[in-house]
Parts: C-alpha cells; sequence; structure tokens
C-alpha cells in the first residue's frame, strides 16, 4: 500500500493513473448530479415561505461547501509541498486554486441572485458575506503569485505560504454567522428534534454535494495531467509521450 | 522524519498559529464594527449611534403591521422580546416579511423614539418546510389554543 502510494507520487506513473480515473469519474458526476438536481428541481416540495425560489439551494449550498473544501485541499497540499518538497503537492495546490475560484464565485453570484427577493438587496457587507469574497480574493491571490515568478519553484513556495496563511479565513467563514449578527442565515440542522428541513428536501442536497465533489475529484485530475506535463517538459518521458503521440 | 523536515513543519506550523492569532486579536479589537446590525436591546442600552445612521435587527412583532391605505408607508414594531421600537418604512418589503419574521432595518432613531427606516432587509430563518406541513402545524396550533381557551372557559 505504501509502496503504491510512493509511486503515485512519481509524476509518470500519476499522469497515467489520472488519465484512467477522469474520465470514470467525470461521467459518475454527472450521474450524481443529475439524480440530484431531478431530486431537488422537480421531486423536492416548494417551501412553505420562499416557494420555488429556495431551490436555488442546491447550487448554492454545494458550491459554498466546496469552496471551502478546496481551499483546505489547496493548503495542505501547499503544507505538504513546503515541508516534504514533494512536487506533485505544489502540482495539486495549483491545479486546485482555479476550481476553488469557480466554486467561490459561484457561490457569490447565487447568494446574490436569492437575496434580491427574500432579503431584498444583492449584497450587503455583513461577516458572512464579507469572508467569502475575501476566499474569492486569496484564490485569485494565490494564481497571480504563483504564476508571478521566472522560476516556477519560487512561485509554488512564495503562494504556498500565502495558501498556509489564508487558511485562518476558513474557520472565520464557517462561524461568522454564529459569532456576529450577519443578515445570512445561520446553518440549517438537518437532523434530530429540532430539524429544520425535511428529508425530501435534504437529501437531493447530499446528494448534489457528493456529486460536487466527484465532480472536483475528476476535474482536478484532469487539470493535474496538464500541470505535471508543463511542469515535467522537459523530462525523457514527457518527451517520449509526445514523440509517441 | 528527518531534521530538516522537521524543522521546515515547526516553520508551517509556527506561521499558521501565528496568523491565527493575530486574525483572532485583530477580529477581537473590531468585535464592535463587525456587527452588522444592533438589537432594541442595544439600542435601548446607547450602544448604537443615535442621530447617525444605523441598522436595527430583531423580530416584527405580531399584529403590528400596519399599511397606509393608498401609500406605500407601514408601520410596524421591531421586537427582541425583551424591548420593542415602533418603525415607520415607505417602499417595497422583500419577499420574506411578514408579522414573526426576523428583518434588518436602516435609518435613523428620531427625537420621539420612532425608527425612520430607509431600508427594510429580511432574514431568513434557516427553516424550510413544504406549505402542507406549514399549514397542518399551523392548523394543529390552533386547535390546540382553542382547546385551552375551551378549558379555561370552563
Amino acid at each position: 500500500m505504501f509502496i503504491w502510494f510512493h509511486k503515485l507520487a512519481s509524476p509518470p506513473y500519476f499522469y497515467k493513473f489520472a488519465g484512467i480515473l477522469a474520465p470514470w469519474l467525470a461521467w459518475l458526476s454527472l450521474l450524481v448530479i443529475a439524480a440530484g438536481l431531478y431530486g431537488g428541481l422537480w421531486l423536492a416540495p416548494p417551501d412553505y415561505q420562499q416557494g420555488d425560489g429556495f431551490r436555488i439551494i442546491y447550487v448554492h449550498v454545494p458550491s459554498a461547501w466546496m469552496s471551502m473544501f478546496i481551499y483546505m485541499v489547496m493548503a495542505v497540499a501547499a503544507a505538504i509541498g513546503l515541508i516534504w518538497r514533494m512536487k506533485l503537492a505544489h502540482a495539486v495546490s495549483a491545479a486546485a486554486a482555479p476550481l476553488g475560484a469557480s466554486f467561490t464565485f459561484i457561490a457569490l453570484v447565487t447568494g446574490s441572485l436569492w437575496g434580491k427577493p427574500m432579503w431584498g438587496t444583492y449584497w450587503v457587507w455583513d461577516a458572512r458575506l464579507t469572508s467569502e469574497l475575501i476566499l474569492l480574493f486569496l484564490y485569485v491571490g494565490y494564481m497571480a503569485l504563483n504564476h508571478a515568478f521566472e522560476d516556477r519553484r519560487t512561485g509554488d513556495r512564495a503562494s504556498a505560504i500565502l495558501a498556509l496563511v489564508g487558511i485562518v479565513n476558513i474557520p472565520i467563514i464557517h462561524y461568522s454567522v454564529k459569532w456576529w449578527n450577519t443578515l445570512h442565515q445561520g446553518a440549517t440542522v438537518f437532523f434530530g428534534p429540532r430539524a429544520e428541513m425535511p428529508p425530501s428536501m435534504y437529501i437531493p442536497l447530499f446528494i448534489m454535494i457528493i456529486g460536487f465533489m466527484v465532480y472536483f475529484a475528476a476535474f482536478i485530475l484532469k487539470r493535474l495531467q496538464v500541470e505535471v506535463l508543463q511542469r515535467e517538459r522537459n523530462t525523457a518521458w514527457v518527451r517520449a509521450l509526445v514523440a509517441k503521440s | 522524519m528527518t531534521p530538516v523536515r522537521r524543522k521546515r513543519l515547526i516553520i508551517v506550523v509556527v506561521i499558521v498559529a501565528g496568523v491565527a492569532i493575530a486574525a483572532a486579536l485583530g477580529l477581537q479589537a473590531f468585535r464592535k464594527n463587525l456587527l452588522y446590525y444592533f438589537t432594541p436591546v442595544q439600542v435601548a442600552a446607547g450602544d448604537a449611534h443615535v442621530g447617525q445612521r444605523f441598522r436595527m435587527g430583531g423580530l416584527v412583532a405580531m399584529g403590528s403591521v400596519q399599511r397606509s391605505p393608498g401609500s406605500m408607508t407601514v408601520h410596524f414594531t421591531l421586537t427582541d422580546m425583551q424591548k420593542s421600537v415602533p418603525v415607520v418604512y415607505t417602499g417595497i418589503l422583500p419577499d420574506l416579511f411578514r408579522e414573526g419574521q426576523g428583518i434588518v432595518v436602516y435609518g435613523t432613531l428620531d427625537k420621539q423614539g420612532l425608527f425612520v427606516a430607509q431600508q427594510v432587509l429580511a432574514k431568513h430563518d434557516a427553516k424550510y418546510m413544504p406549505p402542507e406541513v406549514a399549514a397542518a402545524i399551523k392548523k394543529a396550533k390552533a386547535a390546540q389554543q382553542a382547546q385551552i381557551a375551551a378549558k379555561a372557559a370552563s
């Protein structure tokens, strides 16, 4: 098992492995997301106070969840890259950042579109919305810093430190609705006697979250293939691969 | 773990811990400024800057909403179950506005203690229910209240 893990960290082996796994995961994510959307947009009942408007939750909540989850992946990979100087770890961070930024953007836009009719405004500067916007800036900052240096390794290390520093924002986003008075509602309770959402509504939501996770897995593998090729472009195995195709 | 890697691990841990402490102290210092709104109790205690525009959050008191016919002016009372403040607002109300709903108003408090709102935002309570269930709960509550009333009468 450990040997396999070591082998996986070697770029040529990983490139092959990702190439096999990614398409399967991509199709699986499409299936799961389709099931989740069907459950959320057709099977789930409308909400008693928001009507059909609440259904944006099936995109908003999974995106917001992914925006934080991907940041954790990026920061942990950055730490591994800094400490163990593992080539693939920095590639993981670099590949994750644009995906995380996209999910953050989707979460902000869907929330804003929902906010106008429900709250009465597109945007407020409360703690939750502001900290999520900072998350978007952290992703963009990471990407800019990563590409700001002539030498890729310098960029990797500099941006890895930014990713690590930014991780303090994650608990702030999560607990912002508890620590401060915000316009954004607190987390919904799903289970137990004080549940605030029936299963017919939360099951599609959880399916959507799983679907988004699988989507992320598929596309980070795809993006990692590109990263690996770019970073290893001067090695013998990439040359052999190009010569073969 | 080699000594070099251990040293790098310690540096990473120290950076994260240091930034976390700095963020915690910073947020602690700005605690009041980060509050999106004040509650009526805080307003009564003089925490809000009366005379300047500020935000006040609370529930719309049951049975307090009065619409003036022929205009978009609404009068209602904002309460946090301890203190209440009368509010007047002219304009379009958000979808979630109703009695018992948590809302945030933005405006000024006049000398008579009337809050003149320029903006009304509704807060979502993070509760979701199919409409049939909501209707059933309402019916059950009404039946319960009728029973209590009948018991009190007899």
